[in-house]
């Protein structure tokens, strides 16, 4: 029950993934880095998508990225995160919802 | 799309779908704006219609809805590691139309929604990301957007733009959800054969059965699990505090998997083949945390702004019935040829607090903190109860009076007498 287990319930959904436009950036990896201890978002994630290197850097790849904005909320201290909806048409499109 | 509107709507969710409806229903030349490829597909809920929120606005919604099973039977678990104990509540009156709530399929539900506001005369674009709002001074005039020359200008900006209400926020109109204020909850959707789903949940034709769990599943965190019968597929989730998850350092996938593999829930979902996984936030910050709710040129409805009876599990009726009364508003200020101006727009406020949108929020404001600061309730007493369960059924050998005795031990130890006396004090507090 680790990462790779998530994926396996994301290959299930349905994305359009617009290459080369993520809809959410870390705003400064240094930040995450050197003064966030919790790296919250690495666990909270529904989808996976923040994953803690052993440098104590915070990686984000938002391709599989389900839109509920928890990384957006959860990063309060910090404000690290820069989060967009997806251009129009883009991103998770739910079949069942 | 240089034109203007009577009203513009950002979303198709139940709440700008029932401000859309009710507006072009009565006249109003209306735009609605989804960033989904088609409503629905951007959009995720347990999911459970409520009819009444519906009827009030498309009273023959049962004639071509796409409606899954309406519900029959609610059963409530509190769930130790290895038991639950539960109180089920089935009535054949729940049997006999006109039917009171269906399990739904949002993808689908919201698309038919939307091909009725459609119908209605609104004009819907879809694949559309609204940016930021216009402004005149302190008025709001208009909406950017992500097509190119995409600005389009209205007498009103509803916003019903979900829980992420980015536009709400960044115009100043509320502050930034707050981790307590939200919960979140994932969610898997298994298929099985129509026969399967019956069999295992005792019900028959279109007849559903809910299944509401709360207890160690959560981990201590508050929050809860469902477990929902739609006609050939379960949807089963958890959902829990923003703020909890943080602190316990629960991964939510991780989460659910657990929950699946309880013995009491496995056999039922035994078999079902998973086809999505999804995952949404609920605003759960209850009467206290409801925004501004109009402004000059602008009003929110729905998840923006915090509709949601978390004690109940209700939202999508109370973002319907804010949808329908920001439309009645505006139907009453345009018919006196009143302009759309804060002042004008307080009416909304009023007749939500006339209704029980407002007046069942106001009726919990003080049960969040409760929880929150209490974590025995998710984690304790359910374990309590269990046991004590277990003990009453178990037969071996030991007198009645005895078992009564040591399950009463084991509640003062594990609570004290002052802890019980204050827990249940607490607990009348918040629900009084």
């Amino acid at each position: 029950m680790s990462g790779a287990k998530v994926e396996e319930k994301l290959f299930q959904n349905r994305y359009r993934v617009d290459t080369g436009h993520p809809h959410i950036q870390i705003k400064n990896p240094d930040i995450c880095a050197t003064k966030c201890e919790a790296q919250q978002c690495a666990i909270c994630c529904p989808a996976g998508c923040y994953t803690q290197e052993g440098s104590g850097r915070v990686v984000l790849i938002s391709d599989g990225c389900l839109e509920c904005g928890t990384c957006r909320i959860i990063c309060d201290e910090h404000r690290n995160v820069a989060w967009e909806y997806p251009r129009g048409g883009y991103g998770v499109l739910f079949k069942f919802g | 799309m240089s034109e203007t509107f009577d009203a513009i709507v950002v979303g198709a969710g139940p709440s700008g779908n029932s401000a859309a409806y009710t507006l072009a229903k009565a006249g109003l030349k209306v735009l609605q704006l989804e960033r989904g490829e088609y409503p629905g597909s951007k959009n995720v809920q347990g999911a459970i219609l409520y009819s009444d929120a519906l009827e009030r606005i498309i009273p023959d919604f049962r004639d071509d809805a796409p409606l899954e099973r309406h519900l029959i039977e609610q059963r409530m678990w509190v769930l130790d590691d290895e038991s639950f104990v539960g109180a089920h509540y089935r009535s054949d009156e729940f049997n006999k139309p006109p039917y009171n709530r269906y399990t739904i399929i949002r993808a689908q539900f919201d698309k038919w929604f939307s091909q009725k506001v459609q119908e209605a005369g609104a004009l819907l674009i879809c694949e559309t990301t609204v940016t930021s709002l216009i402004m005149d001074g302190k008025r709001v005039i208009g909406v950017r957007t992500d097509r190119e020359g995409g600005s389009v200008y209205a007498d009103i900006v509803i916003l019903a733009d979900g829980v992420n209400s980015l536009l709400g926020t960044r115009s100043g109109f509320h502050p930034e959800i707050e981790p307590k204020n939200v919960a979140l909850a994932v969610k898997e959707i298994h298929f099985l054969p129509q026969e399967v789903v019956e069999q295992r949940f005792n019900v028959s034709g279109e007849a559903g059965v809910v299944i509401e769990m709360a207890g160690k599943i959560t981990k201590g965190m508050m929050g809860t699990g469902f477990l929902y019968t739609n006609r050939e597929s379960l949807t089963i989730g958890v959902g829990c505090m923003l703020s909890d998850f943080k602190q316990q350092k629960v991964k939510p996938y991780q989460l659910l998997e657990q929950m699946k593999e309880h013995p009491s829930i496995k056999p039922l979902i035994e078999g079902g083949e998973m086809k999505e996984y999804t995952a949404h936030l609920i605003p759960e910050g209850g009467y206290k945390a409801v925004p501004r709710l109009c402004g000059d040129g602008w009003m929110i409805v729905g998840d923006s702004a915090m509709f949601v009876n978390a004690v109940h599990r209700e939202g999508s009726n109370l973002a319907m019935t804010s949808g329908r009364l920001a439309a009645e508003t505006l139907i009453e200020l345009s018919g006196k040829g009143l302009p759309f101006s804060e002042r004008n727009l307080g009416r909304y406020r009023l007749k939500l607090e006339d209704s029980f949108v407002l007046k069942d929020l106001k009726k919990y404001k003080n049960l969040s903190g409760t929880f929150h600061s209490n974590p025995q309730f998710f984690n304790d007493y359910p374990a309590l109860i269990n046991k004590a369960m277990h003990e009453l059924v178990k037969v071996d050998g030991v007198d009645k009076k005895t078992k009564e005795k040591l399950i009463r031990q084991q509640f003062t130890q594990r609570r004290s007498l002052f802890g019980l006396m204050g827990d249940a004090f607490k607990l009348w507090r918040a629900f009084e």
